[in-house]
Order: C-alpha cells, then sequence, then structure tokens
C-alpha cells in the first residue's frame, strides 16, 4: 500500500508513485468545445492541479451527466463516465459509497445538475457523499443550441423563449446551502488562480463540495459574466470570500457587507461604517445563515455585488464514513454464515 | 373425552378480517406449524393497499389461504374449505368463495346492527338462513377472549386484540397441529411486555381449550405429514428466498452486492431484508428515487460491486433510461420487477405478469436484456443466483421478473446445501488487452471474449487500464466515441447477438408430458407454474393427456423451444396479463398459440385452467 494522501479528505485514496505532470492526465481524445469555450480553460485548471492531489491516477473516477461541459471526463486520463442527463451525482454516488480508495469528481452544467437532475443533486449534498460536484454554470443549454436554464436570467429571450423567459432563476448556491451542502463555492473559467483554490479547497473537504464555476458559453450566451471579467469594472462587481477577513470590495475596496439594524446584510461605504463593523467572512460558522445571505446578494440581472470564494466548509461525518461504519460494525458483530442464514431459526428434517 | 379424529388428504382454510385484526400474523403462524409438521403448503396473503382502511368495511378486508395436504402441492387453493370470518365484511367479501357445504368459523361478536348495515347486510346472515347451505359455526370469539383474559392486567381493548390469537388455538386444535412453535415466537414477539405475553398465551391456550370441550365441533381433522423427499426444511416466502439469493450471489461471486432502491410494494421487504444483513458486506442505499436507485447501482457496478436494483412496474418506467445505459456500458445489473397490477398505480398489493412487454422493450434504441423469471418462491432462491450468473458473466444488465403472488405466497424449502450452489466466481481485468500497430499495449475496454462476446470488466483502481463509458456509441473494440455508421449498425448487432448467445449458456426447456404423446401443450412463465401445474394434474387424473413446460429464460428462450414447440397440435398460454408472452412466441415461432388471460390480482385457479386445458384438447 502506497503513502496516503496530503490531503484528509483522501487518506483512503493510495498516492502516486512519484511527481506527475499536467499532461499526464490528458487523455488521447480530441477535445470538441467550440472555440473559445470556457470549459477548455476549466479542463486545464483541473489537469493543471491533478498533479497536486498526489494520487494514482487509476484511483481517480470523473462522472458527468448529459451536456457540453458533460464531455469532461472523455478528456481525462483517469478513469471516468459519461451517463445520462442528470443522474450524474445518484451513479458518482453508488461509485463513492461502495469504494473508499477512490477520489470522485462529478462534472455537470445548470441544466444537467438543477432542471433534469435537481433531485439527485440536492440528495447528494444532503447526505454529504464524498463528491467534489463541479457545476458549470453557463446559464443556458449549450448542447442542445441555446435554450434558456434554470440560471437563466429572467426574460432571457432564446430559441425557445422569442419573448423573454418567464421563470426566476436559481441561485446555485443559495440552493446548495438550503440543500444541507457541506461546502460550498463560487469561482470563475477564466481566474486559473482563484479557480485552482478553490479546487484545493474544495479537495481537501471531506464530504459533498459544490463548486459552481460561472463559464463562458460564446456560442449561445457570450459575455455573460462580463461584468465580472472586465478589468476595470470587475473589482465594482465581484465580492471576493475570504475566511477571516472583513468582507469588503471595490477598487479602493472602499465597501463593506454589514449587519443592519433589522438583521439583514447590507453594502455600506466603509469610510462611513468603519472596518470595525464590516462583517468577517466565517466559512466555518455551524449556521449557514450568514453563507445564505451573502449568496443573496448578487443582482441575477447584472451581477452586481456577487460573492466569489468558499461560502461555507464545514465538518460533519460524510455518507460513505458512516456507512461503511455500518457495515464493518455488523461485520464485527456477526458471522457471515450463508448456510445459518438460508436456515433461520425454523427447520424441520425429515429422513 | 376425547373426539373423534378424522383423516383429511387437504384443507384450504381462509383468515378474513379487518386489516387491524392480525389474519396476516395468524395465517402465518398456522403457516409455521403446519410446516413443521411436514404438511406440503402453499399459502396466499391478500391485503389492501391501505394500511389501515376504515375499519368494518369491504375496502378494508385482509385475509390469509393456506393449502396444506398429505400430498405434494402447487397452488394455495382454489376455493376454501373453512372460512374464518372476524366479522360482517370479512364474510360479504370472502363467501363467494366458499362452495356449498363448506364451513364458516364467524365471531358474531361483531355481527352488531351497525357493523351488518356497513356492509349491506339487512338482516344478519348468521340469523337469516341465507347460510343454510354451509356449516356455521357461530362463535362468540371476542367476547371469549376478554373473558378468558380478565385476570390478566390489560385493558380491554388489548384483551379484544388477542382474539386472533384465540381463532388460531381453535383452528390449531381442529387440524391438530401442533402448538410449541407458535408459544415460542410469542415468547419472543412480546418477550419485553410481559402483559401482552400473557395475554396472547392465555388466548391461544383458550381458544384450543374452547375446541376441545364445545359440543359445535364434533370432530377434529388431522392432514397426514406429506411425503417429502429427506432434508431439512423451512418455510420461506418469495421476497425472502429472493433476498438470500442475491446475498448467496454475492458470496459465491465473491463481489460485495450493492442495492440502490426506493420503497415500493410489493418490492420493499427484499430492501428490508438485505439490509438485515450488513455482515455479509451487503450495502443497502435508499434511495431518493428509483432513477438514483439504479443510478448508484450503476455507479457500484463500475467499482465492480454485484449491483443490484429492485423495484415494482412504476419503478422500472422510470428507470428505463438507466437500463439503456448499462446495456450502452455493458456493465453487469439485476433489475428485480416485483410486478403488480397495472396500469399506473393499478392494484398495488395485487398480482399480475403484465410487464413482460415493459422488460422486453420498455428503453429507447435496440436495447436487449435478458429475463429470468421464478416459477414458485422457492424458486426466487434460484433464480436470483442465476440472474446474478448471467449479469457477470455477460456485463449486462438482466431482468428477474417475480410478483406479488411469488413476492409473499410460502412454501416449504429443502435447503439446498451451499456447497453445492453454482459458482459465480469474476475475473476483473489487470492487463492490457490489445496491442496497437506501433506495438504499443493498451487496454480496450469494447474488445470481447470471442466466446460469451461480453467486454471485459476493469474497475477503477486497476493502474493502466483507465478508460471511460459512456451511452454514446463506442468503437468497436477501443470504446472511443464513434458515429460512424458501419460501426454502429455492428455494435447494435454485436449487442443483440451476446444476448442471443446466451440461449446456449442456459437449461434447455423440459416438458412434462408423462404419456409421450400429448396433443396439447401448456406453455407459461413465471407464477403461473404451480396453478397451471394443478390444472395440468386434474386434466390427467380426469384421463386426458396434456403435456406442460415452463420458461425460466424468457429472454433469450432456451435453443431447444422451436423444436418443443413444434411437437405439439396445440400450445395453450395462459397468463396474467392480455398475452404478452403469447405475442413474443407467435411472432418468433410462428406458432398459432392460443392465449388465455386473467387479469384479476389473483393467481389462476386450478379447477378453471384445467377446464380451458380440456377445451383446447377437445378442440384438436
Ligand atoms: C433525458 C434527456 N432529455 C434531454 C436531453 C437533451 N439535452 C442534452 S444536454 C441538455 C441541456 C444541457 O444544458 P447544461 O446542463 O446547462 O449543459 P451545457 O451544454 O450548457 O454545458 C439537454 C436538454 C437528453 N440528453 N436527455
Ligand atoms: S455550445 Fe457553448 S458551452 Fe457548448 S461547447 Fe460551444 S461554447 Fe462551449
Ligand atoms: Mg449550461
Amino acid at each position: 500500500m502506497s503513502e496516503t494522501s496530503q490531503f484528509p479528505s483522501l487518506a483512503l485514496v493510495p498516492s502516486a508513485d512519484g511527481p506527475q505532470s499536467a499532461k499526464e492526465f490528458k487523455s488521447d481524445q480530441e477535445v470538441r468545445w467550440c472555440p473559445g469555450c470556457g470549459d477548455y480553460a476549466i479542463l486545464a485548471a483541473v489537469q493543471g492541479f491533478m498533479p497536486e492531489l498526489g494520487l494514482k491516477r487509476e484511483n481517480i473516477v470523473w462522472v458527468s451527466g448529459i451536456g457540453c461541459s458533460s464531455r469532461f471526463p472523455y478528456y481525462m486520463n483517469t478513469f471516468g463516465l459519461h451517463t445520462i442527463h442528470g443522474r450524474a451525482p445518484a451513479i458518482a454516488t453508488g461509485l463513492s459509497t461502495s469504494r473508499a480508495d477512490l477520489s470522485v469528481w462529478v462534472v455537470t452544467g445548470d441544466g444537467d445538475a438543477l432542471s433534469i437532475g435537481g433531485n439527485h443533486l440536492i440528495h447528494a449534498m444532503r447526505r454529504n457523499v464524498n463528491l467534489k460536484i463541479l457545476l458549470f454554470n453557463n446559464r443556458i443549454y449549450g448542447l442542445t443550441k441555446g435554450q434558456y436554464s434554470p440560471t437563466s436570467e429572467q426574460g432571457k429571450v432564446t430559441k425557445s423563449t422569442p419573448m423573454g423567459s418567464l421563470d426566476y432563476p436559481f441561485n446555485p448556491v443559495s440552493l446548495a446551502l438550503g440543500a444541507e451542502a457541506t461546502f460550498v463555492a463560487r469561482t470563475m473559467d477564466s481566474d486559473r488562480q482563484h479557480l485552482t483554490s478553490v479546487l484545493r479547497a474544495a479537495a481537501e473537504h471531506d464530504g459533498t463540495a459544490l463548486v459552481e464555476i460561472y463559464q463562458n458559453c460564446p456560442i449561445f450566451n457570450d459575455g455573460a459574466f462580463d461584468a465580472l471579467k472586465d478589468g476595470d469594472e470587475k473589482e465594482q462587481h465581484i465580492i471576493r470570500l475570504e475566511h477571516g477577513q472583513p468582507i469588503t470590495f471595490g477598487r479602493e475596496r472602499e465597501n463593506g457587507v454589514i449587519r443592519a439594524a433589522d438583521g439583514s446584510i447590507q453594502v455600506a461605504a466603509v469610510a462611513e461604517v468603519g472596518l470595525d463593523n464590516v462583517l468577517v467572512h466565517d466559512a466555518h460558522a455551524a449556521d449557514p445563515g450568514l453563507a445564505f445571505a451573502l449568496s443573496r446578494l448578487s443582482n441575477p440581472d447584472n451581477l452586481d455585488q456577487t460573492p466569489m470564494g468558499i461560502f461555507r466548509s464545514i465538518e460533519r461525518p460524510t455518507y460513505d464514513t458512516l456507512l461503511r461504519d455500518q457495515v464493518a460494525k455488523s461485520k464485527a458483530s456477526g458471522k457471515a454464515d450463508l448456510a445459518a442464514l438460508i436456515a433461520g431459526n425454523d427447520t424441520w428434517t425429515i429422513n | 373425552m376425547t373426539k373423534q379424529v378424522v383423516p383429511l388428504d387437504r384443507v384450504i382454510i381462509r383468515f378474513a378480517g379487518d386489516s387491524g385484526d392480525g389474519m396476516q400474523l395468524t395465517g402465518d403462524r398456522f403457516t409455521s406449524e403446519t410446516a413443521t409438521f411436514g404438511n406440503d403448503l402453499s399459502t396466499l396473503p391478500n391485503f389492501p393497499a391501505e394500511i389501515r382502511a376504515p375499519a368494518g368495511t369491504l375496502a378494508g378486508v385482509s385475509s390469509f389461504q393456506l393449502h396444506f395436504a398429505s400430498r405434494d402441492i402447487m397452488t394455495p387453493g382454489d376455493a376454501p374449505n373453512v372460512l374464518v370470518a372476524m366479522n360482517p365484511a370479512a364474510l360479504k367479501a370472502n363467501i363467494a368463495d366458499v362452495p356449498r357445504g363448506g364451513s364458516i368459523i364467524v365471531n358474531t361478536d361483531e355481527f352488531t346492527k351497525r357493523a351488518l348495515q356497513k356492509v349491506g347486510y339487512e338482516s344478519n346472515p348468521i340469523e337469516d338462513g341465507s347460510l343454510d347451505s354451509f356449516h356455521v359455526h357461530p362463535i362468540a370469539l371476542t367476547s371469549m377472549t376478554v373473558e378468558a383474559l380478565k385476570e390478566f392486567d390489560v385493558s380491554k381493548k388489548d384483551a379484544e386484540r388477542s382474539k386472533n390469537m384465540f381463532a388460531l388455538g381453535l383452528l390449531c386444535w381442529l387440524y391438530n397441529r401442533p402448538t410449541d412453535g407458535t408459544v415460542e415466537f410469542l415468547n419472543q414477539k412480546f418477550g419485553k411486555k410481559p402483559d401482552i405475553l400473557a395475554a396472547n398465551l392465555a388466548a391461544f391456550k383458550a381458544g384450543h381449550a374452547f375446541g376441545e370441550t364445545t359440543e359445535d365441533f364434533a370432530v377434529s381433522y388431522e392432514v397426514k405429514p406429506a411425503p417429502m423427499d429427506a432434508g431439512t426444511y423451512r418455510n420461506i416466502t418469495g421476497n425472502t428466498a429472493l433476498s438470500y439469493g442475491l446475498i448467496a450471489a454475492g458470496e459465491l461471486s465473491g463481489l460485495p452486492v450493492y442495492l440502490g432502491a426506493y420503497p415500493i410494494t410489493p418490492a420493499s421487504d427484499i430492501l428490508h431484508e438485505l439490509s438485515k444483513h450488513k455482515q455479509f458486506g451487503v450495502v443497502t442505499f435508499q434511495a431518493e428515487d428509483e432513477i438514483a436507485g439504479i443510478g448508484a447501482a450503476l455507479g457500484a457496478s463500475f467499482g465492480g460491486a454485484l449491483a443490484i436494483t429492485t423495484t415494482s412496474g412504476p419503478g422500472i418506467a422510470l428507470k428505463s433510461e438507466t437500463i439503456g445505459l448499462a446495456v450502452s456500458m455493458e456493465l453487469p445489473l439485476v433489475v428485480i420487477d416485483i410486478q403488480r397490477g397495472g396500469p399506473s398505480t393499478g392494484l398495488p398489493t395485487k398480482t399480475e405478469q403484465s410487464d413482460l412487454l415493459q422488460a422486453m422493450f420498455g428503453r429507447n434504441g435496440e436495447a436487449p436484456v435478458p429475463v429470468v423469471a421464478p416459477r414458485s418462491p422457492v424458486d426466487c432462491f434460484d433464480a436470483a443466483i442465476e440472474a446474478c450468473r448471467i449479469a457477470t458473466k455477460y456485463r449486462t444488465p438482466v431482468f428477474l421478473l417475480s410478483d406479488g403472488y411469488l413476492a409473499n405466497g410460502s412454501e416449504p424449502w429443502a435447503l439446498p446445501n451451499v456447497e453445492d450452489l453454482p459458482d459465480l466466481h469474476v475475473d476483473f481485468s489487470t492487463e492490457p488487452n490489445h496491442t496497437l500497430a506501433d506495438g504499443t499495449e493498451v487496454f480496450w475496454p469494447f474488445k470481447r471474449d470471442p466466446e460469451t462476446l461480453a467486454r471485459p470488466w476493469a474497475v477503477p483502481g486497476t493502474a493502466g487500464l483507465e478508460h471511460r463509458l459512456g451511452g454514446i456509441e463506442k468503437a468497436d473494440g477501443s470504446g472511443n466515441i464513434s458515429y460512424d455508421p458501419a460501426n454502429h449498425d455492428f455494435m447494435v448487432r454485436i449487442r443483440q447477438a451476446k444476448v442471443d448467445g446466451i440461449a446456449n449458456d442456459i437449461e434447455p426447456l423440459e416438458v412434462d408430458d408423462p404419456t409421450g404423446d400429448a396433443d396439447v401443450l401448456v406453455l407459461g412463465w413465471g407464477s403461473t407454474y404451480g396453478p397451471i401445474g394443478a390444472g395440468c394434474r386434474r386434466v390427467r387424473e380426469s384421463g386426458l393427456k396434456v403435456a406442460q413446460a415452463h420458461f425460466r429464460h424468457v429472454n433469450p428462450f432456451p435453443a431447444n423451444t422451436e423444436e418443443v414447440l413444434k411437437r405439439y397440435k396445440k400450445v395453450l398460454i395462459p397468463e396474467m396479463n392480455l398475452g404478452q408472452l403469447v405475442m413474443l412466441v407467435r411472432s418468433k415461432y410462428l406458432v398459432d398459440a392460443i392465449s388465455y388471460n386473467q387479469v384479476r390480482g389473483l393467481p389462476f385457479k386450478a379447477e378453471e385452467l384445467a377446464g380451458v386445458i380440456e377445451d383446447v384438447i377437445k378442440s384438436v
């Protein structure tokens, strides 16, 4: 048995024999996303990060549903499953709970995870299955050529909604927090450094990690996240969450998030309220209240006040561990005697 | 004074009462004593879908029928010789099934004006002469139970509740059943509640003593043990046998059993049973829905587990897309459908065989899946092992089609010797299996075994064998995504050929044709085996000739099927659906098979089938 990983959450997964390179994680399959698709950047960041995990490649499994994003496993030189629309969290749950020695990653889209697969997603998070779920949110159905999705802003004009979509969108972070997720973060395709740091934290987390990744679809929803990418503008829109740090943002960090008299949280000028009154981010807080309130700050229409980073990261025994403990306990106490099981305690004999 | 004991060959008893009257428990206990005594037996529980339908209504009647005999029997019996009716609703719901001259034990305490009115009796049938052609034993079961328990520290309600034990005691006396087992059972069940235990024991004994002393019963009966092969026996229901078969398959294959399931009648008992046996390494995952249940199982299969999902017809409808994925990925998976009345919610607690075509064809694309069907409660054990064998050997999802009748019905089981069970040992791939033109050794996940056409099963954790599986069409051999027309045509055909080839790896269709020259073959599948067999037996007893054959494998059919069918002038196929097997047989073999159907939520009656068979014989 080889060394254990530097990540406690992956202690049961065997470590690689030596240093690895990003290249080793590239499969021989041609990548077939559209030119300029944000998925390329995410793939490169993931392949770049994988060696840091230091795990045996054969003990890593990528599981996806259906969508452009869900082609991801084909491009990773690990084990992988490209399954059916929306069901990746369920299928990955079976794999993760039956194999403690695997590091299981899920790739899903906003349609895959939040429309057809919404049920599986919330239940995986509720159970705290040891899955790292990367939700590529391009706010559109890419693979089916551009219908609005459950994260599209209301009024979205698409082929299926020529007069504008009527639905109110989901906020994936709010949803995850409501579903008892123990790790919830948001990052972006174009910010490799931030993306990598979030992946690292997700990998370290023991239990379900839900990582929302804003991803540009240049074909059907181009520029959806420009407000968060524009060099000049972005600092006005992004609220960077860092554990233990006051929640400030703006070019000069002139804005801060404060608790108002009515208990709600609001954005105020630091100069007016004083830095002492700015809330300090606590991702480890047992109560998800502040994390949820932060997730509600962003404006779904123009992405104003969008928090990025780790909203929540708390410890709670994983479903995998609890399940394995029950099996181990039964194995220790009861003898696995097939003949005795079959016979039961009410037999008779005929000679 | 000891009463006369009259010998009988066989008896059919039906206990009927309100859902809350404990009829299933009473039936189970009587069955257990009867099994221990050495009779052959078969049971038919029949209960409402509602947990507690309004008391005293027809909808709330729950019954348990038991057929026991001094020879081997095949069904729970057509018509009860004895009906125990705990209230007017139970009498009304069941009287039509009791033949004239049959015995009826009624609990007179419940025959109040209100209770009678509730089910539409204008006068009391016990008194108005309408039951004159039956032997009626009017017994104040409730008040006698309460009287017997007046010394005990139990509430009147608890005392009344013990009336089923009084009835059980009486029936045990009437049929000379042993009683030790019930005493021990009550000790175990109520050991922690001494007052309730004492009350139940006393009620049971009081019922027994009442039989001995009352003048109402002049004689008691005895059904001698049936001649059975030497061996150790137990009584078992289909769902329990099926669960044990799965655990056995896990042991025989050396793979951990992984069940992904969502509760649904009549399949939930398998989830309950398996969840009790984690010491075998069994994992049970109660999912958020049927799709997640099968999804988790499929994920576990990729990881190298013996993957199982259990459900009933409505759940299969939800699982269809994932079954297709398993067909495409060619991963082992056992899909268990305990069929019930449909469509939609249908008759949740009643039996039917109407999911055969759903199992065969209920998926998009050409997605062949082998189908295995047990024929009796005991056979559920072997059929489960067989389904696991095919799934793991051929790397395919397999349907196991049981039904509500097999699931809840029970019969004696000659315990198999664990050493004699088949070897299901599985080899995972451990190294590359293909050499590229440039000499590189690679792993090709879709390079098939030339004999079975099965692809290799390489589980995560195996160095050098990293590969990706998906639902998109795969190139033959390498398994890479392929949209090539010729490749798709080839892959569709080879997946079909793999399933078809299983025909050479299963027992041939056996025919029971005692004289060897019958003109008519009665053909069935699944749970109709007993009723068809009993029907054939009657026909033969009346001097006519008939042959019987029964499919255990419905897809593919055994290799000799065509040859068997062509031997007979007429083929009759009785089914609890509107003719699903007959559709398959007619289209595949161009045989003009005759269909006989019934979808009443209950198994066929032997007498009914005997009549149908005789008509066909006479028409030849
Ligand atoms: C059962 C089923 N329904 C519908 C589809 C069609 N479909 C494929 S992907 C998709 C939506 C994908 O959107 P998203 O999850 O956001 O992924 P993206 O392509 O944007 O990455 C749909 C509707 C399908 N493959 N399967
Ligand atoms: S359609 Fe959009 S999401 Fe899909 S590959 Fe093209 S750019 Fe990427
Ligand atoms: Mg999308």
